[in-house]
């Protein structure tokens, strides 16, 4: 921003013929968008370029700017186009951004809301509310450090929250000589991890903020680059096809009664189109009536559509008011009080499962209670983390379950944001504590939770902690991995011995005696394999409730089986022991004369040779039998679970 | 087939009177804060839209200063008329006739016949939602701030402390004395308000067009002589010009421009093709930087 004179945008044509200006602006249309990087990349530069090269910022704002650079300035004097946006003072004198702003600017095709969410990973919770609303996101890179985890994870928040058109910024080409080869590197790294985040659209852009090379305009640097500017992608990038036009939802927000002659329903049409005559059902209630008319700032229309702000009147005097949704009959959302969800986490006092919160979706306002929080979501990779969540703290996702006490209408939010997002809210302080997206329960990662939609947890009053302050113990799973022949059922019993002798109730879960009753409909293939671990882990933890230490002993081959054994018991009480002996030393022992069968060709799919071991990367133990006694493999277990807590205060 | 694409001004208007019909619903006893200025008058008519065929079901508010131009008190009651609603006007009793900007300067004249008196009208009648005509785009520091900003029992806003504002979906839970104050036009810009007065029907006070009127210059601004209560210094004599209101407040603390712009088109000419930014007119934001965002955090709209 070297040069500051001032000009303007489409001059000419204001000067000379304001009304076709004026024409032009009053049918353009609107992007919403969302910038996110980390704290250097140099996103109050872009937007500030943007405002500037867009001619938005008056000569006086300018002025102001260029005197502010001197004081609060992080160029040296020099003119900091990021003051340009930089609200509040105490920010200004931090030299950060702490909350969403938004920038406004349009151009004579399209007008543009910026949401401006700050880059420090703290503020999750920003960059949350500033997607929420946005069609596209434009992601800065510096080109100097490439994809970082601030990367992946801003593109991970805009996933979740369902933005679909993704502009990726490398930033600062002029510092890496504005070098091809640095943003083709990038384009390929972040093309490599975000593939399965379901944006609809990718685009990528070399530029330089700061001289604004690209983001307007062209530039001469950037010989190698023949696509479109930032803003040509950002004026052109086709948002239409996002919408819902299909699943008319009207959820009703005001009952207008004027007088004794009319009653309408008012509200925004969340998605699809309305029409009248369209036959329609009124949820909860199922009642269903005919539309009458359709009524837009009190005169009447033909129809309506996303998103616009309308009055319906129905043929049928039908009980409808506030907090009810209009669907057509034939196409109604999902009606329940049962929800599945992902949730961020927008304060400082954490999540709580148990606890009653205000739901706020679409219009309805009912209490629910954080019935279960299945998982955390690891938003620098988008992996379940691993363990019992038992509350989600600021800044983080949650896949949860909400039990509402009032059912409402409700659908995917990958399929209706309008009508599958809400806000929690504090029953107490009244405080918007956190967001969720709807998610529906037939997708495949449900597994892990109740197939019925009618099975509610029945919840006694006798607590986990009171059955085993009976023991004197906790419950706990001891997960023995590894090849067959490894030694794992060895050293399990002789665990069983140890802990027996020492006063503590535990049991055996065998690879064998579980195939035998509860597993003996599955055979060994993948599939098999996952479901087998999957009822023993449940085994494991309805025995762990009661207190029980249960030492199960299986090659649970695969990573992903060991680590959903993980989470349905509980990271807590869960550890995960691997018995390491070569596959020679197995083979060698061979007790059941299994490999030699293998080697026979009479068993198809065999661990270790026809199938894959996937050995733990960090296992709580690692227990090598070539050079340790199954006594001296189960005394190191026993001593371990002993450091854990589980075996009590007592003596053994 | 149809398009079914709405442009950039119908979504706004749409997402206005969302906004108002939530607030319409939710609160218990709202009032819309009317400035008689141009983003008031869409506020307004915004309002009209969202409730027909029936009226606006909440009162005006409008804080006196006793200082506003009579062109605006003439425009006051028009408008009450003619949209068919329940206007209130507040004075601040322990101002007024005595407290102004030429007898107490117009810091002290803000304070408490704006600020003071707007916090006393709220208390006074139990309002829990007042709506504003503000825009994000007017200032730097309103840029942060929510449709629905929480204010204490103190009216105070805590920048710091907002609550996460999501989706179309607001958060209308308030305790007693609390209220929320709610911003309708937040996202639109001067741009937009011209656009949507230029579609007519809808009326602005005459000070926005320009014509000759009588002013004198004082510091480098254009100065309106209202009333007889304007004491002249000594040797300035008031000089009639052609000019305009780009904003509306106290008369005294109103600069005015020199303008030829007599329709809304030729003030949109203008403003684009002039160099300087809106609030540039009123002498409260030149106290110095930030100061906009300590008078809101004290409770000024």
């Amino acid at each position: 921003m070297s040069d500051q004179e001032y000009r303007i945008q489409d001059e000419d044509l204001i000067r000379d013929d304001i009304t076709a200006y004026l024409r032009k602006h009053e049918t353009k249309d609107l992007l919403r968008l969302l910038t996110c990087g980390s704290v250097d990349d140099g996103k109050s530069t872009m937007i500030g370029r943007l405002l500037y090269d867009a001619k938005m910022i008056y000569e006086d704002q300018l002025a102001a700017v260029t005197r502010d650079s001197k004081v609060h300035g992080t160029t040296g004097g020099d003119f900091d186009p990021a003051l340009l946006t930089d609200g509040l003072k105490a920010e200004r004198e931090q030299g950060i951004t702490i909350d969403v702003a938004y920038r406004y600017f349009s151009t004579d095709r399209r007008k543009f809301i910026i949401a401006d969410c700050p880059g420090h990973e703290q503020y999750t919770r920003n960059m949350a509310t500033g997607a929420s609303t946005a069609d596209l996101a434009i992601i800065l890179i510096d080109a100097r450090h490439g994809v970082v985890t601030q990367t992946k994870r801003h593109s991970f928040i805009c996933s979740l929250l369902g933005i679909k058109h993704v502009a990726v910024a490398i930033n600062k080409l002029d510092l890496v000589d504005w070098s091809e080869e640095v943003y083709e590197q990038i384009r390929d790294d972040y093309n490599a991890f975000v593939s399965r985040l379901g944006f609809s659209d990718i685009h990528f852009f070399p530029i330089c903020a700061l001289h604004g090379d690209n983001v307007v305009e062209p530039s001469d640097n950037l010989p190698w680059y023949d696509g479109a500017t930032l803003l040509h992608h950002m004026e052109s990038v086709n948002i239409a096809s996002d919408r819902n036009l299909i699943d008319m939802r009207f959820p009703v927000q005001y009952v207008m009664r004027p007088n004794l002659d009319f009653r309408g329903f008012s509200g925004t049409v969340a998605s699809g189109v309305v029409r009248a005559g369209d036959k329609v059902m009124s949820l909860p209630s199922r009642q269903t009536s005919k539309v009458k008319s359709v009524l837009l700032n009190g005169d009447v229309i033909d129809e309506a559509f996303a998103p616009m702000a309308v009055t319906l009147t129905l043929e049928d005097e039908i009980d409808v008011s506030r907090g009810d949704m209009l669907a057509p009959v034939g196409n109604v959302p999902t009606i329940g009080n049962e929800i599945e969800a992902m949730v961020v986490w927008m304060h400082e006092k954490p999540a709580m499962q148990g606890r009653s919160y205000l739901i706020k979706q679409a219009t309805s306002l009912v209490p629910g209670v954080l019935t279960d929080l299945r998982y955390k979501m690891d938003v620098n990779n988008l992996r379940k983390e691993a363990g019992e969540a038992d509350s989600l703290q600021l800044n983080e996702f949650g896949r949860c379950h909400i039990t509402l006490h009032r059912p409402i209408a409700f659908d995917p939010y990958d399929r209706n944001r309008g009508t599958g997002s809400f806000i929690i809210i504090d029953r107490l302080s009244n405080i918007t504590v956190g967001a969720g997206m709807i998610i529906d329960r037939v997708v495949r990662e449900d597994s892990l939770g109740p197939k019925s939609k009618n099975i509610a947890e029945a919840r006694g009053t006798v607590r986990r902690q009171d059955r085993e302050n009976m023991l004197g113990q906790s419950g706990h799973t001891v997960w023995l991995t590894g090849l067959s022949g490894s030694g794992k059922s060895t050293i399990a019993y002789e665990i069983e011995r140890q802990l027996t002798a020492a006063g503590r109730l535990c049991i055996v879960l065998d690879g064998d005696n579980v195939r035998h009753g509860l597993n003996r409909d599955l055979g060994f293939s993948a599939d098999d394999r996952t479901e087998n671990i999957r009822r023993i882990a449940e085994v494991a933890r309805l025995m762990n409730g009661t207190g029980v230490i249960a030492i199960a002993s299986f090659i649970s081959p695969y990573i992903k089986d060991r680590q959903d054994a993980r989470e349905i018991i509980g990271a807590d009480h869960f550890m995960e022991v691997h018995i390491d002996t070569s596959l020679e030393v197995c083979e060698a022992r061979d007790p059941k004369g299994l490999y030699k069968k293998v080697r026979a060709g009479e068993i198809p799919q065999f661990t270790g040779i026809t199938a894959p071991y996937e050995a733990p990367d960090s296992p709580e133990l690692k227990l090598a039998t070539e050079s340790l006694s199954a006594e001296d493999c189960a005394r190191a277990v026993v001593a371990m679970l002993d450091d854990e807590g589980v075996l009590g205060a007592d003596d053994q | 087939m149809a398009s079914y694409n709405l442009s950039h001004l119908k979504q706004l208007e749409a997402e206005s009177i969302h906004i108002m019909r939530e607030v319409a619903a939710e609160f218990d006893n709202p009032v819309m804060m009317y400035s008689i200025g141009k983003d008031s008058s869409v506020m307004l008519d915004l309002a009209a839209k969202a409730f027909a065929p029936g009226k606006i079901p909440f009162p005006l508010l409008h804080v006196d200063t006793q200082w506003k131009f009579q062109d605006m008190y003439r425009f006051r009651e028009k408008v009450a008329q003619r949209y068919d609603v329940d206007l209130k006007v507040w004075i601040n009793p322990e101002g007024k006739d005595v407290v102004g900007p030429f007898s107490h300067g117009s810091e002290k004249h803000t304070q408490i016949m704006k600020t003071d008196a707007l916090k006393q009208a709220l208390d006074h009648y139990g309002f829990d939602a007042a709506f504003g005509g503000a825009r994000r785009d007017e200032e730097k520091s309103r840029a942060k701030e929510r449709v629905y900003s929480f204010r204490n029992k103190f009216h105070q806003w805590d920048p710091k402390n907002q609550r996460p504002e999501l989706w179309n979906l607001y958060n209308a839970k308030v305790d007693k004395g609390e209220s929320i104050r709610v911003f309708p036009l937040s996202n639109w810009t001067e741009l937009d308000i011209w656009l949507y007065l230029m579609r007519g029907d809808v009326p602005i006070v005459p000070l926005y067009f320009a014509a000759e009127r009588p002013v004198v210059e004082r510091d480098g601004v254009l100065i309106m002589l209202d009333d007889d209560r304007f004491p002249l210094l000594e040797g300035e004599v008031p000089m009639k010009k052609k000019v305009r209101f780009r904003t509306l407040g106290c008369y005294p603390l109103t600069g005015a421009v020199e303008s030829e712009a007599e329709t809304i088109e030729e003030i949109v000419q203008e403003m684009l093709l002039t160099t300087t930014s809106e609030r540039q007119g009123r002498v409260i934001d030149s106290d110095g930087a930030g100061s906009m965002e300590e008078k809101k955090k004290d409770g000024y709209f």
